[in-house]
Parts: C-alpha cells; structure tokens; sequence
C-alpha cells in the first residue's frame, strides 16, 4: 500500500535519512523504531508531506506522493498524529475531532455525528464539552488519535502515541488499534519507543539507524538481529 | 435554513438579541442629533469590528491595516458617484471588488511566502500607508485636497443616492449590523468556520487534517475586506468629504479594531459589546466634561487606553466570555 523508495533527506550537512527503503502492505501494523536521531519522523514527515525529500519516492496505492502538500496527503488517504502533541486548544474535545470529520463529510451535523462515534471509540466521550486545553497528556494522546481517525485514512500515521501512557492505558489503545485493524482493515505504521506496545501490535518491524535501514522482518526476528542489539545496547566488547 | 442557523442558541441568548434589536430600532424615536449620532458610530464600529473579527478572530491573521479596505471602499463608491453619477448601491459593487482584490494580494504575498504573525501584521500597515500616499497625489479624487460629495438640502430621503437625514444612516447601518452578525454567526457554524478556527489555533494541525490552510486563510481576507468596504461606502455619503490622511491612516485602523479586542475577539457579541462600551462611554464622558465646563482635547484616546489596558490586565479574553458564562448566553453544541 505504501512503498518508500531509496529516500534522502539532510538539514544543512546532517543527513537524517540516508537510502531508506520499506513497504507497508494493505492491512499490515509496521512498526518503525531505532534509537532517539535515527531519523524515523523525517520519514513520517516525509511520508506526510511536511517535508519534500532529497531524493527517492514515495508511492501510496500506486500513486507518487512525494511532493504533495500535508492537506493533499491526507486527502490522499494518510492519517497522522503529533510527536509533539498539537490540539487545537482553544476548541472542545468534539470540536477538535469534528475538523477532521470535516474532510469526508461536507455537511456539518453529519461530521458531528462520525465525530462524536469516534470520539466514544477512543473514550473521550465523557469530556466532549471540555477545551482541549484541559486534557491530560493522555487525552491529548487519544484526541491526537480520534483527529487523524476522523478524516477516514487508510493508512494512520502513528507518532509515538504511547509515550508517556501507563502500562494499562497502553494496552487499551493498542486494543483499539487491533480493532480498528481487524474490522474496519486500516493499515497502520507507527513510530514507538515503547516497545511493549511495538511487540504487541506490529506484524512487521523496520529498523532505523544513522538514517539507514539496518534490519526489517518480524518483532522475534528484529530483537535477535545482531544489528540491531548493537545499535541500542552498543558492541560487543572481549575483554 | 433558519432552524438550522438556530440550532443550540440559548432562548435566553435570542430574547436578547430580539429585545436589543427592537431597542435599537425605536431609538431614533427618542434620540436627539446628537445621541443618533452617537448611535451611528457604535453601529458603525460594531459592523467593522465584526468584519475584522472574522480575519483575527476566526481565522487568526492579525490585521493593522483595515483602514485600507475603509477608504478604498469609501472612494470607489463616492468617485464613481460624484463623476458618473452612479448609485452608491451599484458603486458599492466596485468598492467590494476594489477592496476584496487588494485583501488577495496582501494574502497571497504574505501566506504564499509564509510572511505570518506580526510580520503579516506589520504588510498590512505597510499596504494601508502606501495607500494613504498613494491617494495623496491621485488627481482624480482630488489628492490630499480631499474629495467632497455635494450636500442638498435634506428636504426628503433619497435612499438610492443615500443623500438624507442621519435617521437614513442609522437604520441603514443597522440593518448592515445584524447583517454582519447573523452572516458571522452563519459561518462560524460552517465547514469553513470549523476551518479558520483551526487554522487560528493550528495551521500545522490543520493542514494534518487535510485542510488547505493557503485558501481558507485568502477566504477569511476576502470576505473581511469585503465587508469593511461597505463600512467605507457608507461613511463617505454619511460624512460627504474623504481625505487620504484621515480615512487611510493607522489610527483609524486601531480605532476599529479596539472595540473586538475589548469585547472579545473570535466571539459573536464581542464587537457589538466593545463597540458599546467604548464609543458609548467615550461620547458620554466627553459630552458630561463639556457639561461641566472642562475641554480636554484627546480624552477620547486616553479613555480608550485606559480601556484597553483594563482588559488586557483583568479579562485577556474581553468583556463577554465572563458576561456570556454569568447570564447563561454561552451557545451549546
């Protein structure tokens, strides 16, 4: 469904992403990990179209992507959330998701409704009325999620969406995710450093480091690759 | 349509907004020259600052420029009336198309070059002063001379060539307010509403949730300079002379936009209650002080930074959010 392609990108010298390539399938959970500047959100900001790559391609559902602005790309069929959370503060939790209901539904009340749907979906109903600004980072999370979700992506985004959850409010959105991915076929790729959520979510696991590809394959596979435990927990050293 | 437009408006809210219309329509019954006058101008800067609300309110471009689109609006209609002698009705469609271009050019500079904030702020003083220049030195409307419009005698109301009595004037420019406010209140409920709130709270967010941030930002522009224009055009026939250092200069610009901030920018009520309080009470005190005999020339700018800084440092949000929460006006859903 998606197909990175020999992707390039540097800031001013720093080559954050170098050669990266991978494919999420139709209905697959691809995780994306690798250790804190191995460049997995200027993939995802890439992807999403906040920013334009050096080289390589970028094709979803066949089409090329790179280049399209952030709005095209959700468009397109993308979902995303923040790294950084980004709610519109000033608006109620419904409000919030009512915007992105707003790109599948033109009329106003029919947005309302699908919004109040997910809104229940990922248990903010209780809070519909309340600003976003008074969210606990937890809320913050979810509405993240609820806003993506709303405008009917095919494919979601998901930038470290567990950091910062107890382990039981984890579990619950991962269960979400699996049912999301179950009933309705969405296909997701996400960003994690919490790793009980990426063992217990993804199907497929891609590793970053230094901005290059450096394993992929399955959660079992990926922690037993000798790449991989070296590029977290450093080398191996005789002594 | 109607039911829609009312849906989730407290009862109270509307009684209210009922009561005040109908106070507002018999006032002329009761008011003398001078209070009419005073009536004009706080429907006047209710309708601009209602127009200025929906580009820094709603959508969140800060404008310190509106006097632009004022004048231009103001000009358009009054030049093609005094050397054509078309009706200020058809001339305002030249005013609206004059003022609206201009609201796309500045937008299209500075949101296709990411020129935002108070940099965007700084454009739109930029562009009201080349026009206030500019205007200076255009012959056809008389430069910096001014351009008057002829004055008859106000034996009876000419409604097409808005020549007559102030009575003309303050009703015209209060069926314009409520106007203003039932359109805003429309749009704020709207997809694009939805939109500009976003785009206000942020552009980032938004254009994540697929929303073409570069068109709805020019839409805001458009329409709020669109409307202002329609300010412009009834305060050329209401004060018959234009000058570009009056109509075009920055004081003008803040004057309007006071009345919003004090009132509460980004709510419906918030411009009519700044305009309200400001003009009101800066009209009121001023007559009260020649009453008693004292002639301060600029207590009117004094009193509105006194204004100002009361609400800035005691309600940040203005006069109406707290006002709206202690009467139960606030809107639900």
């Amino acid at each position: 469904m998606l197909e990175v392609e020999g992707l390039y990108k540097s800031f001013r010298g720093l080559h954050a992403v170098q050669n990266a390539s991978f494919d999420v399938p139709e209905g697959a959970i691809v995780g994306l990990i690798g250790p804190n500047g191995a460049g997995k959100t200027t993939c995802f900001n890439m992807i999403a179209g906040v920013f334009r790559p050096d080289a390589g391609s970028i094709s979803f559902r066949g089409k090329p992507i790179q280049g399209l602005r952030p709005d095209q790309v959700c468009a397109a069929g993308i979902g995303r959330t923040f790294q950084i959370v980004k709610p519109f503060a000033g608006l109620t939790v419904l409000d919030n998701i009512v915007v992105g209901a707003l790109l599948r539904s033109k009329d106003v009340s029919a947005a309302k409704n699908y919004a109040a749907e997910i809104m229940e979906r990922l248990g903010l109903g209780a809070k519909a009325d309340q600003p976003a600004s008074s969210l606990t980072l937890p809320d913050r999370k979810r509405l993240e999620v609820a806003r993506a979700l709303a405008t009917r992506p095919k494919l979601l985004l998901l930038d470290e969406v567990m950091a910062g959850l107890r382990p039981t409010e984890c579990d619950q959105i991962v269960a979400v995710f699996r049912e999301l991915n179950r009933s309705e076929g969405l296909t997701i790729l996400l960003i994690e450093h919490v790793m009980r959520a990426v063992m217990a979510l993804a199907q497929r696991i891609v590793v970053l480091h230094h901005g290059e590809v450096i394993a992929r394959g399955t959660p079992e596979e990926v922690v037993r690759d000798a790449a991989v435990l070296e590029c977290y927990l450093g080398e191996e050293t005789q002594v | 349509m109607i039911a829609r437009l009312l849906e989730g408006v407290p009862r109270r809210g509307l009684v209210c907004l009922a009561a005040l219309f109908a106070l507002l329509a018999v006032f002329p019954a009761f008011a003398g020259g001078y209070l009419l006058s005073v009536g004009f101008l706080i429907l006047y800067f209710a309708f601009v600052g209602q127009a200025w609300n929906i580009m820094m309110g709603f959508a969140g471009q800060l404008s310190l420029g509106h006097s632009l689109y004022v004048g231009l609006g103001a000009y358009a209609a009054a030049a093609l009336y005094v050397h054509f002698g078309i009706s200020p009705w058809i001339g305002l469609g030249a005013s609206i198309a004059v003022a609206a271009l201009a609201g796309a050019v500045i937008g299209f500079l500075a949101f296709r070059f990411g020129v935002a904030g108070v940099y965007f702020a700084i454009l739109t003083i930029a562009f009201a002063e080349f026009a206030r220049i500019g205007f200076d030195h255009f012959r056809w409307v008389q430069g910096s001379s001014g351009f008057f419009l002829p004055v008859a005698n106000y034996t009876r109301n000419d409604l097409w060539n808005l020549r007559g009595s102030p009575v003309m004037f303050y009703y015209l420019m209060l069926v314009m307010t409520a106007g203003a406010f039932v359109l805003c209140h429309a749009l704020l409920r709207s997809r694009m509403g939805y939109y500009w709130l976003a785009i206000r709270e942020s552009p980032e967010a938004a254009q994540a949730l697929g929303v073409n941030v570069f068109r709805y930002k020019m839409v805001a522009v458009v329409i709020s300079a669109a409307m202002t224009s329609l300010a412009g055009v009834i305060f050329a026939f209401y004060y018959n002379n234009l000058f570009p250092e009056q109509i075009f200069h920055i004081s003008r610009s803040i004057e309007l936009i006071l009345g919003p901030i004090i009132g509460g920018i980004g709510t419906l009520v918030g411009p009519l209650v700044g305009a309200f309080l400001l003009t009101g009470l800066a009209e009121g005190m001023r007559e009260a002080m020649l009453r008693l005999g004292i002639d301060v020339p600029g207590v009117k700018q004094v009193f509105y930074g006194i204004c100002l800084l009361l609400v800035v440092v005691f309600l940040p949000h203005g006069v109406w959010p707290p006002l709206a929460r202690a009467f139960g006006l606030e809107r639900k859903g």
